[in-house]
């Protein structure tokens, strides 16, 4: 018996999964979700063999839903339109089903999920490319104990480099995402996030004053208080940003 | 190209008085002055006039396929010297050949000839004046209607662009609602195919420069709050209140959809709650005043930046539409967004 979980925000886009499901009796359906939230905290309890997921949804979309999850399940995504995300299925061929689909697209899906064991091996890329879609890069979704924590991007002091975390420092303390930071160098906006060391990406607007420190290198001090290390490129880099 | 002044009534009536003016008055001074036969006097006049205005229609036409650039204003005057040169040489030879039985008037001929020259050059050199005003004044008009067709043409596309935004996941969305219902509740089924017919036909059938009433505009309105009232079952509720006056007053066409589908967007699909969508209209003065509530979830938007919501689309098409900033308008109370947009009368 394999388990199923359906995540999706509208009770009639649950209902055709549901319909369509009914022809494999060996797949039981282990809870319905109209929204991340419930959708995480079903998957934690259920630990389900495959999920079908939604991308647009409140609270937390498809993609962040799926960030926050160590270990994902398989994974059939069904959405209606969002070019980001068929641009990021179709490069890393994890199945996806556009709304409307038909009784046999759905069997072909489920038999390629069957096929493949599970076809979550390429989830880390797909997240990758999906998550430089304009609303990914606005926000940052992290874990937070056992709650969901949504950090607005401009209320961001700085990243730091953790191990194989990213370390987010907010007025609210700091909180660890499982990516890297050349993904956030990448998705996050150049002219308001710079990298101004190895370890650090810096929000230009909390900067009050860049202080020399040591022989070459210099330290930007935040309204917060806080410092953070800038290097000789990040300095140069810091400079062309800020127009000096 | 530029079309010549002689297509212009009033102009060419101007242009034919006043060679007829200066004929009459050079027989005129001719015979009084310098005492000339009346019949010498006219055929002087009349002739010379003559040649001197087939030299002034052979440089309108000209002109009007080759307009001398800026540096080349020279080569003109020399131009203009050739010709009354050649016009005074067709004078000479032909008016004693025509008024052969006096011999005082090849005298007169003979002395006049420098002032004659002067003169001819005189009118020459005005009428090419004139003429290349004329032309340059044409070409400025035209480029002028061109940029403003350019721009008309722009603004259109950019306002099309700016209506399809938010289509196509509504679209899709509503397929697989009917999709859904076609197994379990048929009658429902073939109730939204219509309804969203009804709305699709409403939008390719309405232009961005149309005026309709409020009353029309909400009953629009009404198939794509019940199609989202279908997709989201009970937690979408509606209210919609106008009165008489307002139900009457016009307004752009679809300039409160996109208001509507944000709020849609935020108080129904980016929530989890029951969604209560208020929309109200009051007449202020002239002015046609739309206000339109919706709940947010505070933890996921952040509203505060400015008119933010994705309203900077209908902000555009105000501005384009009145040329004001100052039309729309957003407020927060609690965790309800409300959206104000003013709309003048129709000019």
């Amino acid at each position: 018996m394999n388990k199923m979980i359906i995540i999706d925000d509208e009770p009639l886009a649950r209902s055709i999964v549901k319909e369509y499901l009914q022809k494999y009796p060996e797949l039981e359906l282990a809870a319905e979700c109209n929204d991340g939230f419930d959708g995480l905290k079903a998957i934690q309890q259920h630990q389900p063999d495959l999920i079908f997921l939604d991308i647009q949804m409140p609270k937390i979309n498809g993609f962040e839903l799926l960030e926050l999850i160590d270990q994902p399940p398989a994974v059939i995504f069904t959405t209606a339109f969002d070019e980001y995300a068929i641009k990021a299925f179709e490069a890393h061929a994890i199945d996806y089903l556009l709304k409307p689909f038909s009784q046999e697209r759905f069997d072909k899906a489920i038999q390629k999920w069957k096929d493949t064991g599970s076809s979550k091996k390429n989830t880390d890329e797909l997240l990758e490319t999906a998550s430089q879609s304009p609303a990914q890069s606005e926000r940052i979704v992290v874990k937070n104990g056992s709650k969901i924590k949504i950090i607005p991007i401009q209320e961001v002091f700085y990243l730091e480099a953790a191990d194989d975390y990213v370390k987010v420092h907010t007025r609210e303390g700091s909180f660890l995402k499982n990516k890297t930071m050349n993904h956030f160098e990448k998705t996050l906006d150049p002219n308001q996030f710079v990298r101004s060391h190895r370890s650090y990406i810096v929000n230009i607007q909390q900067i009050t004053r860049i202080d020399p420190y040591e022989k070459e290198n210099h330290v930007a001090i935040l309204r917060s208080g806080g410092k953070v290390p800038v290097s000789k490129t990040g300095y140069m880099k810091l400079r062309t940003v800020l127009g000096l | 190209m530029s079309s010549s002044p002689l297509k212009d009534n009033k102009f060419r009536i101007a242009f034919a008085i006043g060679w007829l003016v200066l004929i009459i008055m050079q027989a005129g001074v001719l015979h009084y002055w310098f005492e000339l036969s009346w019949i010498e006097a006219i055929t002087d006049s009349a002739l010379s006039n003559l040649f001197l205005l087939l030299a002034c229609l052979l440089v309108i036409n000209t002109l009007r396929y080759y307009m001398p650039r800026r540096e080349k204003y020279l080569h003109v005057i020399f131009w203009c010297l050739l010709l009354t040169g050649l016009w005074l040489t067709l004078n000479n030879w032909l008016l004693p050949l025509v008024l052969q039985r006096s011999a005082g008037y090849a005298l007169f001929m003979d002395q006049s000839l420098a002032v004659r020259f002067c003169f001819a050059f005189v009118v020459m050199g005005s009428n090419t004046l004139i003429s290349i005003l004329w032309y340059n004044w044409e070409e400025q008009k035209e480029q002028k209607q061109r940029k403003t067709d350019t721009e008309q043409l722009s603004k259109e596309a950019e306002l099309f662009k700016l209506r399809q935004q938010l289509q196509p996941h509504f679209l899709f969305n509503s397929l697989n609602s009917i999709n859904a219902l076609i197994g379990t509740r048929p009658q429902e089924a073939r109730k939204m195919v219509q309804q969203l017919s009804d709305f699709l036909r409403g939008t390719l059938k309405k232009e961005e420069h149309q005026w309709v009433s409020l009353q029309e505009e909400l009953q629009y309105l009404q198939l794509y709050l019940d199609i989202e009232k279908v997709r989201f079952a009970n937690r979408l509720t509606t209210v919609i209140r106008s009165d008489e006056i307002t139900q009457q007053m016009k307004l752009p066409a679809l300039l409160l959809q996109p208001i509507v589908e944000n709020a849609i967007k935020f108080g129904l699909y980016d929530t989890t709650g029951d969604a209560i969508i208020r929309i109200t209209a009051n007449a202020e003065e002239n002015n046609l005043v739309m206000r339109v509530e919706n709940p947010f979830d505070a933890e996921t938007a952040s509203p505060q930046k400015g008119t933010g919501f994705g309203l900077s689309s209908v902000q555009r098409r105000l501005y384009l539409l009145f040329a004001r900033n100052d039309l729309l308008s957003t407020e927060i109370k609690e965790n309800i967004f409300i959206t104000t947009v003013k709309i003048p009368p129709h000019e």
